[in-house]
């Protein structure tokens, strides 16, 4: 049996705006998380381009593709991915070591409501606070671009409101273009943009008029 | 084929790095069993099958001259099983060359039939006809060293006339395997050689007729070896018997003896020790391995497969790993084993020398790589058993880390994060670690012992060439000499400065104890031959009482004060005692010296000498030999120089052999370790390294992270290792004390610094490869999969 070739994406066109918070919508193997993964430099597209203020993505090597994560993008995952040898403080330090103008490790954990928890390690934390110690890790940077994952797909309703709202403040705050990845259709309501996907294509592109508060989100 | 055996086949080829270093660790395990120990036990089977064959005897009895008829005497003592006599001389042989005189021992084959013992193997050519006069076989080593081939002529010099006898057979025998010329070391096979001629010729020729001077027993299954000399001793005392001595104390026993007594250690020691690490490994790293697949286990488990058939499937993994190793180590081993049995073929004289493997060796070899294998994939497989099928369904808990010892003292403000991470992986799974650190040490180990062999022998021989003998030229008498030869001696030309020395064969006793040795009388003021102990100091040469090496102290269980027996096995064969006024470490043999004059008080013969040393003008050398041939005094002249020359040429072989094994075999189990330690870092943390590049560290980065625990672990790794290796060399240095020498301790810097410098070499071998792994790695992969 030969391998057979798969459209994971199939002319997308899609603009994202500075300060901008963005919603994709999908269901599994809808393509969203190709599309992430492309926006954010982890992966290149066979076809097309990619602007990152004007510089062509799909045209980097991998080494500046590696510069690309390391200066502009930050990353959040359904599985937080700390790092389970280091402590919510020294997880974000481990980024901020290696960017140009981050803040402390502490501001970013604050930022987040874990300025109490900054020395706690990885296994004595809860699942949403292990989450938010990974968004302190991921905005600490100071990104230009905040992509996240299924961000809530491993927790329950209610941790999972209180890691959007800090994902909301962070935007409203720090004017972090950031686009979160989603099958809960009424996480669309927080974002500026709602995009839906489906079998590789934008079927639909929505502008929310006014954000929802994540409080009033109902799922 | 089921979907589990199919999932096996693809793991393992998917995992084939590892596969392979493992069957590698494997194959080097049972390489060293069945090369080392295999080539040990076929020459000890070659050893036995040849005395056997050419019944050789259990005791000599030396004399000067007796009747034929004594030895129906000889036979008639209870424990003998058979008894035969012989005439046997030595002879100097004229070889129409300018090199140093050689020498030849005439030993008589009898008048009809083969010898009843100590028979000897025909080579070339054929036997003797009886009757025929002239006709002479001669020992293969020297034929070889001298070009002779049946057919030709030698000429010899019998009692000081020169007679041409026809070469017609080339032979060995077990007596004769080493040829070692009187007053040397070493057998120098082209200047010392063995003819068999029949006792017609040499009885008439040595005023031998109807005599014999060298009779041999062997005995009975029951015999008392002791009670047997002491008869022996005293049928032989009127007819000027030299001492009775055990098949333990014959030359060319002694030699081949010693020789498979260090191979003992090489062939049983070290293979252990191999199989050893390689069983360790085994059980380290399928124990690692299998951990990682503790998930896959429980889904298994899950899907409703029992706790047997799970275990069988990963057990499997660990017996195709030892098999495949198992199946190139014997290969291998067999093929090395045959090179090595080549080499000793050139050294040791047995004719049915050829390498043979037993069954039951290899056997041992496989079982006891099976049982480290299992033994740690079973246990590993245990742990993911026991866990609950559930466990697989759920995301993995974050590992638990906490600040370490070593942090707390503050080592960790010291330490960036990454410096951090590995401190903390390592102390977080420290009995992991140090077990890791213990196998790449062992290859450090394994590495020293090779360098420190190398170090000890060279020592030795530096210590002996260079320091204790110093003369040019050791000549050796036919028999005691007056002390004026020294003069003569002196007068020749190019001879510098001449000090003689007295042989003396005694027995010495204490208690119930006793040893046979030739003691050394040597000038006080000589300063050509020394007494120089294992620093290599000079020992004055006492002016009383007698100065033995440790080894022959211990042998007599005495020490420096005591008084000891000493009857003397020549010329008036007095016996009295001495005082033994020191005891000396020393490497070769079972020393007794004396002060020349104190010797000459004790035997009652005053002013003879058996030999002497010289020092001479190496330009003048050719014409000396030549006036030396013509002393009919003269039977013997050696010259440390060509001794150092012959050893030194059969040692560099057998040391390239070695190293190379060594090498080999270290580079495997660093490799094995370092590698497989990395490789499963890797898929065990794929999730956590992933991370890191999707956080924007490079690869260079993110390799520090993963390599970093090995190079620590690694560093860890060469302290432990020299450790080991001090305490293994030592056990070998006790473990390879034979008759003939011992082994110096001896580590010079260099052992540990290459030890150290190939080991770091290895690590970087096995870095670069698992950094290539790494560069190939699938980040998003990775991270879309839950753990």
């Amino acid at each position: 049996m030969g391998e057979m070739t798969v459209r994971a994406l199939d002319h997308v066109n899609l603009d994202l705006y500075e300060a901008e918070m963005a919603v994709l919508l999908g269901a599994s193997g809808s393509g969203k998380s190709t599309l992430l993964n492309i926006i954010g430099g982890l992966d290149v597209a066979t076809s097309g381009t990619v602007l990152y203020r004007d510089r062509d993505l799909s045209a980097f090597t991998d080494h500046e593709l590696t510069n690309y994560r390391r200066h502009h993008v930050g990353f959040v995952f359904q599985f937080y991915n700390l790092i389970p040898s280091l402590t919510a403080r020294e997880n974000v330090a481990l980024v901020t070591d290696i960017s140009t103008h981050p803040m402390p490790a502490e501001e970013a954990l604050n930022m987040v409501g874990l300025g109490e928890r900054i020395d706690h390690f990885p296994s004595q934390l809860s699942g949403g606070e292990q989450q938010r110690v990974a968004i302190a890790r991921a905005i600490a940077k100071r990104p230009h671009i905040l992509l996240c994952d299924e961000p809530t797909g491993a927790l329950d309703a209610k941790t999972g409101k209180l890691v959007l709202q800090v994902l909301d403040r962070v935007n409203r705050e720090t004017s972090t273009t950031t686009a979160i990845i989603t099958h809960n259709a009424a996480i669309g309501n927080m974002g500026d943009v709602v995009v839906r996907m489906s079998s590789g294509k934008i079927v639909e592109r929505i502008e929310n008029e006014t954000r929802m508060d994540v409080e009033e989100i109902e799922w | 084929m089921r979907a589990l055996d199919r999932k096996l086949l693809r793991e393992i080829w998917h995992l084939k790095g590892q596969a392979i270093s493992i069957a590698l660790v494997v194959a080097s395990g049972i390489m060293s069993v069945v090369t080392m120990r295999g080539s040990y036990e076929s020459l000890v089977n070659a050893q036995q099958q040849y005395y056997s064959e050419t019944r050789f005897a259990e005791i000599w009895a030396p004399l000067v001259r007796a009747p034929l008829n004594l030895l129906t005497k000889i036979e008639a003592i209870p424990g003998v099983d058979q008894a035969d006599s012989r005439v046997t001389f030595l002879a100097t042989l004229d070889l129409d060359d300018s090199g140093i005189p050689a020498q030849g021992r005439f030993v008589s084959l009898p008048e009809a039939g083969r010898p009843i013992l100590n028979d000897l193997v025909v080579r070339r050519g054929r036997y003797i006809v009886p009757g025929a006069p002239d006709e002479v076989i001669i020992s293969e080593n020297f034929a070889v060293a001298r070009e002779f081939e049946p057919g030709d002529t030698i000429r010899v010099i019998i009692n000081g006339r020169a007679r041409d006898l026809d070469v017609v057979g080339i032979a060995i025998s077990a007596e004769h395997s080493y040829a070692v010329p009187p007053g040397s070391l070493y057998p120098e096979d082209d200047r010392y050689g063995i003819l068999w001629a029949s006792r017609e010729i040499l009885g008439p020729a040595f005023n031998m007729d109807g005599a014999f001077n060298e009779a041999f027993v062997t005995l009975t299954p029951d015999a008392n070896e002791n009670a047997v000399i002491e008869t022996l001793d005293e049928i032989l005392r009127p007819y000027g018997g030299l001492g009775a001595y055990p098949r333990r104390s014959q030359a060319s026993h002694q030699i081949l003896q010693a020789e498979l007594d260090s191979n003992r250690v090489t062939g049983a020691v070290i293979p252990i020790v191999f199989l050893g690490v390689a069983v360790f490994l085994l059980y380290l790293v399928l124990g690692r391995l299998i951990s990682t697949q503790r998930g896959e286990i429980a889904v298994l488990k899950a899907f409703g497969y029992s706790d047997r058939e799970v275990g069988a499937h990963f057990l499997m993994f660990a017996v195709v790993a030892v098999l495949a190793g198992g199946a190139i180590g014997t290969i291998g081993g067999v093929y090395l084993g045959d090179s090595y049995i080549a080499l000793y073929d050139q050294y040791f004289d047995l004719p049915s020398l050829r390498y043979q493997l037993t069954p039951s060796l290899l056997v041992f070899a496989f079982l006891a790589c099976v049982i480290g294998a299992i033994g740690g994939a079973m246990a590993a497989v245990r742990r993911a058993i026991l866990l609950p099928p559930a466990e697989a369904m759920r995301p993995q808990a974050p590992d638990r880390f906490k600040p370490g010892f070593l942090e707390r003292m503050g080592l960790g403000r010291l330490l960036g994060p990454n410096g951090r991470m590995i401190l903390r992986n390592i102390e977080r799974k420290p009995v992991q670690g140090f077990f890791s650190s213990l196998g790449v040490a062992m290859s450090v180990a394994i590495l020293t012992i090779g360098f420190f062999m190398f170090d000890s022998i060279n020592f030795m021989m530096d210590l002996q060439f260079r320091l204790i003998q110093r003369e040019d030229l050791t000549l050796t008498f036919r028999e005691i000499m007056p002390d004026r030869i020294a003069h003569e001696l002196n007068r020749l030309d190019g001879v510098n400065r001449v000090e003689t020395y007295r042989f003396l064969p005694a027995r010495l006793r204490y208690g119930h104890r006793d040893e046979e040795v030739a003691i050394q009388g040597m000038e006080i003021t000589g300063r050509m031959r020394r007494i120089i102990n294992a620093d290599g100091n000079e020992v004055p040469v006492p002016s009383t009482g007698v100065v033995m090496s440790s080894l022959l102290a211990n042998r007599l269980e005495v020490q420096s004060g005591d008084e000891i027996i000493v009857e003397i096995l020549e010329g008036k064969r007095k016996t009295t005692s001495i005082k033994v006024t020191g005891v000396i470490e020393d490497f070769l043999g079972l020393s007794a010296y004396m002060s020349r004059d104190a010797l000459w008080e004790l035997s009652g013969e005053p002013n003879v000498v058996s030999g002497a040393y010289l020092a001479v003008d190496d330009e003048r050398l050719a014409t000396l030999f030549r006036e030396l041939k013509e002393i009919p005094a003269v039977t013997g002249v050696a010259s440390p120089d060509s001794m150092l020359e012959s050893f030194e040429e059969q040692l560099a072989e057998g040391i390239l052999i070695a190293a190379g094994f060594l090498l080999g075999f270290a580079g495997v189990i660093a490799v094995g370790v370092i590698y497989n330690a990395a490789r499963i870092s890797l898929s065990e943390r794929g999730r956590e390294l992933a991370s890191l590049r999707v956080m924007g560290f490079h690869r260079r980065e993110v390799a520090f992270l993963l390599l970093g625990e090995q190079a620590v672990i690694t560093l860890l790794a060469i302290p432990l290792g020299w450790l080991i290796g001090y305490g293994l060399c030592y056990a070998i240095t006790e473990g390879i004390q034979t008759d003939i020498y011992r082994i110096p301790f001896i580590a010079e810097p260099r052992t540990y610094i290459l030890s150290a410098i190939l080991i770091g070499i290895a690590a970087l071998a096995s870095g670069w490869a698992v950094r290539r792994r790494l560069d190939r790695f699938e980040l998003v992969e990775v991270l879309k999969t839950r753990e």
